[in-house]
């Protein structure tokens, strides 16, 4: 147990990741259960309140953007990266537990408030975030939302940001640092090449949104007016500020899905990637695209047809890359001999439900159309579709592909193929009809609708569809628990992949490789043209290799961080003070402690 | 443990000693534009301009980055670059309008 | 890459504080300008003190790179003395800033006052704390020294410490002109 706190391997931090992140995933479902349940009937539901309403599609959209699929992929970027770049670990160990126990803390503050209610004086329930995952201002001001429930989501997401961004140069230094000899850039996994990018667009914009947090708080807090009229502050700036970094956000979402995917296709094509080198230009110019387009989320704003018309051209523009890559992943599965396994059948799924996503998407970027689409259910469809037909399912994808290399044990394929079909026909149910819902007239993020506005009928399936993607993925939970009794059976390379995971055994030993690699080709592990597979690597290291002991540093450090927050929540300056001093401790005594990778 | 990259080329004492000069010199100038009411109309941009020239020199030469691996002009610039994108779009946003409006 | 990765690291995150401070410098921009009730900048700002300030942090870049350069060439005897003449720079610094901002609250200018307060003490503040945090750095750097802990085998990361400390002056370059010069 003691291991697992201080541990800083990075195979040990992705399981970590990986349980934590499932576990919220698991509630922010629960939330986006309760919702649909409470709109599977018109004019009161089934007596789910206003309030409570808007705690869960708040909670529901926060937890599975930070809370879930982040991490989810972080789970991967920690187990994978440094084993398909050929490296012993990642460049700082102990940053890396760092970011994993900051996470898990900050993801603990965010829901705590669902119980903190009596401590404020209030109900149980009642004073978890509420404004919505982009909390607009001024709602968030302390006039309109006077309880502690923006401060849990400001404070809560400032610490997740920490987390984020020391993730963020961790993976930066250590994919362009420590890749093995004739590791040259193009010779990368796509998978780590879109992680790579990822953390370029984490880097440059989660500052932004901590600034935006930090004004809020200090409006909240200080009485300063950043966001309000009264003091002549201008509520859209947080929106601006907001989509800054919200719109590379959603490029971090899918960057990575999209990495996985590519790696998927090529291993159950037994083809290459077509087009390598496009899809990972396409990648790096979606990364540069995505940071032009923030006020396509903001066309209902009066921004004017200058700015209206420069938003929309550069949403449309960032189509191309994305179709391209789409294009290539067809092209890889074109001739190729295919086995259909779960995982490959979750990659297909991606490119088919990101394509639908993609074309709501596009109706999105012409401002006018844009203009009867924006605030309805519409555009919960266009975010379904993109982030679970699109992100979940690349993730699902690369959860049956790196769960025998990660545990050494299989996920059973036939209760795969049912969490597979039964979350295809659950998701289209239930995120199709808000397509017409939406242009039927029904807005986004309310408690309950009229029956005269005539979308009864689309919620009842949605509702339907959203109980069938629990079902399914409830079928998927007891997939992983139960390969806890299966036998560690799993080869090095189960799937027949060509890149440098595969060649260790399942799981690897703790050192990763017993001699480092040298890398000849882009695919190291498969004959090639011009290529002979790479020689196997020896059974045994030739000389001891020294494997860098624990830490309880990251962990200390991080605890920190959460006691400022509740220091702050209370307004109790001595218990800022205390958290303060505790990260300053931790970070002293990590700088000075013996630490030898 | 690398040190200034292989072979790369390193300032002295001397050098550094000339920058600081300079940087000095430059911030007087500065303050003297400001008060001068001759400069006023070219306040703005020649301002930008003498702050753009002393902020290059620390980091050419305090921070090094003129010897060191261009890798890292990439990760200082990149980042730098949108960083003045982000403030003149929103200025452009929050004025732009206004001045054509008004058609100042 | 044949770097040195804490190196890398660090300018990963100079170039993430390069948007920290763009978004404060973007809404100090924003908002000039719209305050609804004064003071107003060209009634408090005083560009004597700041040019001052604004020198003495210039001073302490040069100080910081001849400390580097002492330790690098195992002079630890300069090395120490620049280090605490760099950290002695960066709180006069401080102690400017913080007489400054003890007169702007004297003539009516606080941080909830108007909309040129909040952005001011802001932007200026999250400068100061890094400031705060680099003199801090400094002084445990030189403590070591004294300790005889640190000589040209850490050079890296007195280096380190250069390039925070002189990416905190440059930001007061860019400050001094937004905020003060043009005005």
């Amino acid at each position: 147990m003691k291991s697992w706190l201080t541990t800083t391997d990075h195979k040990r931090i992705g399981l970590l990741y990986f349980w934590t992140s499932f576990g919220f995933f698991m509630i922010g479902g629960l939330e986006a259960l309760i919702i649909r349940a409470q709109l599977i009937r018109p004019d009161g539901g089934l007596g789910v309140s206003a309030e409570t309403f808007n705690q869960l599609f708040t909670m529901h959209g926060t937890t599975m953007v930070f809370l879930a699929l982040m991490p989810l992929s972080a789970a991967f970027f920690n187990f994978i990266i440094p084993l398909q770049i050929g490296a012993r670990d990642v460049a700082f160990p102990r940053l890396n537990a760092f970011s994993y126990w900051v996470f898990l803390l900050g993801g603990l503050f965010l829901n705590a408030s669902f119980i903190a209610g009596p401590l404020f004086g209030a109900d149980r329930l009642s004073v978890a975030p509420d404004a919505g995952w982009f909390g607009y201002a001024n709602l968030t001001s302390r006039q309109f939302s006077p309880g502690p429930n923006v401060d849990f989501w400001l404070l809560g997401l400032q610490i997740l940001g920490i987390a984020s961004l020391a993730a963020g140069f961790n993976f930066v230094v250590t994919i362009l640092n420590m890749r093995a000899p004739g590791m040259r850039m193009l010779r990368l996994p796509v998978f780590t090449w879109m992680t790579l990018v990822t953390q370029f667009l984490v880097i440059t914009a989660f500052p932004v949104i901590t600034v935006a947090l930090v004004l809020l708080m200090f409006d909240r807090f200080f009485g300063t007016h950043f966001f309000l009229p009264a003091g002549g502050g201008d509520p859209i700036l947080w929106q601006h500020l907001f989509w800054m970094f919200g719109h590379p956000e959603v490029y971090i979402l899918i960057l990575p899905a999209m990495g996985i995917v590519s790696e998927v296709l090529p291993t159950f094509s037994k083809k290459p990637l077509f087009g390598y080198t496009v899809v990972v230009y396409s990648g790096v110019v979606i990364a540069f695209l995505g940071w032009s387009v923030w006020s396509h989320h903001m066309f209902s704003t009066g921004l004017g047809p200058i700015a209206d018309s420069v938003f929309a051209g550069t949403t449309m523009l960032i189509a191309i890359p994305t179709g391209v890559k789409i294009f290539n992943w067809i092209g890889t599965l074109w001739g190729g001999q295919i086995r259909f396994t779960t995982s490959l059948l979750f990659a297909v799924g991606f490119i088919a439900m990101f394509i639908i996503g993609g074309l709501s998407g596009v109706t999105h970027a012409s401002a006018p159309s844009d203009l009867q689409q924006t605030d309805t259910y519409y555009v919960v469809a266009h975010i379904h579709y993109v982030l679970f037909g699109g992100t979940v399912l690349g993730l699902f994808a690369g959860m049956y592909y790196w769960w025998p290399k990660m545990t050494g044990r299989f996920l059973s394929e036939g209760l795969g193929k049912v969490h597979f079909w039964l979350t295809m026909i659950g998701m289209n149910l239930a995120f199709f009809p808000m397509h017409v819902s939406g242009l039927l007239g029904m807005p986004r993020r309310i408690y309950t609708y009229p029956a005269e506005l005539g979308v009864a009928r689309f919620n009842q399936l949605s509702t339907i569809g959203a109980f069938l993607i629990g079902i399914a993925t409830l079928i998927f939970f007891w997939n992983l628990l139960r390969t806890r009794w299966r036998p560690a059976n799993a080869p090095a390379n189960p799937w027949g992949g060509a890149t440098l995971e595969w060649a260790m055994s399942s799981p690897p030993p703790v050192y990763n490789f017993t001699v480092i690699p040298t890398v000849a080709s882009r695919l190291p592990l498969w004959q090639t043209e011009r290529h002979a597979p790479m020689a196997a690597l020896p059974a045994e290291p030739p000389a001891p290799i020294h494997v860098p002991g624990g830490s309880w540093w990251p962990m200390i450090t991080a605890l920190g961080l959460p006691i400022i927050a509740i220091g702050a929540l209370a307004h109790l300056i001595p218990i800022v003070l205390a958290g303060a001093a505790v990260v300053i401790v931790g970070i002293y005594r990590w700088a000075y402690e013996p630490f030898e990778m | 443990m690398s040190e200034h990259g292989a072979g790369a080329a390193h300032a002295t004492t001397g050098t550094y000693l000339r920058i600081a000069a300079i940087l000095v010199m430059i911030t007087l100038i500065e303050v003297g534009v400001f008060y001068v009411p001759a400069f006023q109309t070219v306040l703005v941009p020649l301002l930008l301009f003498l702050s753009a020239v002393k902020f290059t020199l620390v980091v050419m030469f305090y921070m090094h980055l003129k010897f060191d691996n261009r890798f890292f002009a990439f990760l200082f610039g990149g980042p730098l670059l949108l960083a003045l994108v982000v403030i003149v779009s929103l200025l452009l946003i929050f004025y732009g309008a206004v001045r054509l409006r008004t058609g100042m | 890459m044949g770097v040195d990765s804490r190196k890398m690291a660090f300018w990963a995150f100079i170039g993430s504080e390069c948007l920290l401070f763009g978004s404060l410098i973007a809404t100090y921009l924003v908002y000039k300008g719209r305050s609804l009730v004064g003071p107003y900048p060209h009634e408090i700002l005083n560009i004597p003190f700041t040019s001052f300030s604004t020198f003495d942090l210039l001073m302490s870049s040069l100080a910081m790179v001849l400390a580097l350069a002492a330790v690098q060439r195992g002079d630890m005897k300069q090395g120490k003395l620049w280090l605490l003449v760099t950290a002695l720079l960066g709180l006069v610094f401080l102690g400017g800033q913080f007489w400054e901002f003890s007169h702007f609250l004297h003539e009516g200018l606080g941080l909830t006052t108007n909309l040129f307060g909040s952005t001011f003490y802001v932007l200026t503040g999250t400068h100061g704390a890094h400031v705060t945090v680099g003199v801090i750095w400094l002084l445990t750097l030189w403590i070591q020294a004294l300790r005889g802990k640190l000589g040209p085998k850490q050079a890296l990361t007195v280096e380190i410490t250069g390039l925070y400390w002189h990416f905190v002056d440059v930001v007061w370059i860019v400050i001094f002109t937004v905020v003060y010069l043009i005005q």
